[in-house]
């Protein structure tokens, strides 16, 4: 599909989702069950997309030393944990990525 | 008029400290957008339509990886559905608006301009010119998205092509992810929204990453529940 279409699509439900309820008050209320699932969707999108991206190559399970990637992202996981920082996290994990196939 | 004017102000005034944080985010967006295959056009449009950090940072990435747009679409749903969430706990403070107002104000309702915007609200009575104050916030976090979108889209041309850049999506995700891992249901949430991703795999259209953020999000919700109230769901 057309990435204009994928965006104009993606920003129109965006939008939508932050008008919803601005415009529909007190006729509609968010149940507590979703209220609650809510708080799990940036981790659960996201590891989602992290753990593909570490453990597997061309599509199959590659645990091994010579996973550069996954070596990599472990270290920018324990750097996420005690740095809390983005900027620190992504220098970290490219540096180490870097480091780690150079060798 | 002057009351608008001192509540705009003190919108953009409370957003300053959250901008600090945000200026590096939407360069990091803009060079790897670039980096993920998108037009320095789209990449820099993409912060004015869809206007939301994390949905962009999931776009370009499944942009890279080839997703099928609807998948995409999809997947922008799913992460910017706690939008709803700020809707219904603003549209009490702005039920006497016109619809106008209410456009403007709900395409510049981010977490960023939500979050001084309830603490306000919450906080002092509500007057005829409050709604200024979500204005500026929203306002100038919108401006500093996009300036800081074009310096990340500039910079990420000059970034040498060695560098394994598509890399640093997944680093974002693992900073975003890692620091809200505090208790059992998130960690359960994470960790099982990722093993079915890798079950899931071979799914065509990548729709195990919709099965896998599924699987995460009702893990986390089942298990709070019975952590909480020994309820089910």
């Amino acid at each position: 599909m057309n990435i204009w279409l994928i965006m104009l699509a993606g920003g129109l439900i965006t939008f939508g989702m932050r008008f919803s309820l601005i415009f529909l008050f007190g006729r509609f209320e968010i149940p507590e069950t979703m209220r609650r699932a809510l708080h799990y969707v940036p981790p659960a999108v996201l590891s989602a997309i992290i753990f593909p991206e570490l453990l597997l190559r061309d599509g199959s399970l590659f645990i091994d030393v010579s996973n550069t990637r996954l070596i990599a992202g472990l270290i920018a996981i324990v750097t996420a944990w005690f740095s809390r920082s983005t900027l620190v996290t992504i220098l970290v994990g490219m540096v180490a990525l870097v480091l780690l196939q150079w060798l | 008029m002057n009351e608008a004017r001192s509540e705009f102000w003190k919108g953009v005034r409370a957003e300053l400290p959250i901008l600090v944080g945000v200026f590096p985010f939407g360069m990091i967006y803009g060079a790897l957008a670039l980096g993920a295959g998108l037009s320095t056009f789209a990449s820099q449009v993409m912060s004015s339509i869809v206007f939301a950090g994390s949905a962009q940072f999931v776009t370009a990435q499944l942009v890279h990886d080839a997703a099928p747009g609807f998948v995409i679409i999809l997947t922008i749903a799913v992460v910017n559905l706690r939008h709803m969430l700020y809707s219904a706990s603003l549209a009490p403070y702005l039920k006497n608006l016109s619809l106008k107002w209410k456009v403007l104000l709900s395409y510049l309702l981010t977490d960023e301009a939500y979050a001084p915007s309830i603490l306000k609200y919450e906080a002092e009575a509500l007057t005829p010119f409050s709604h200024w104050f979500l204005l500026g916030a929203g306002l100038a976090l919108w401006t500093i998205w996009q300036i800081s979108t074009a310096i990340g889209v500039f910079l990420g041309g000059e970034i040498p092509s060695s560098l394994p850049l598509d890399f640093a999506l997944p680093l974002t995700f693992i900073a975003m992810v890692v620091p809200v891992l505090k208790k059992t249901p998130m960690v359960a949430a994470a960790l099982s929204a990722g093993v079915t991703a890798l079950l899931a795999y071979a799914l065509p259209f990548k729709l195990g990453l919709i099965l896998a953020a599924f699987v995460g999000i009702v893990v986390g919700t089942f298990l709070e529940g019975r952590n909480s109230k020994g309820g089910v769901l």
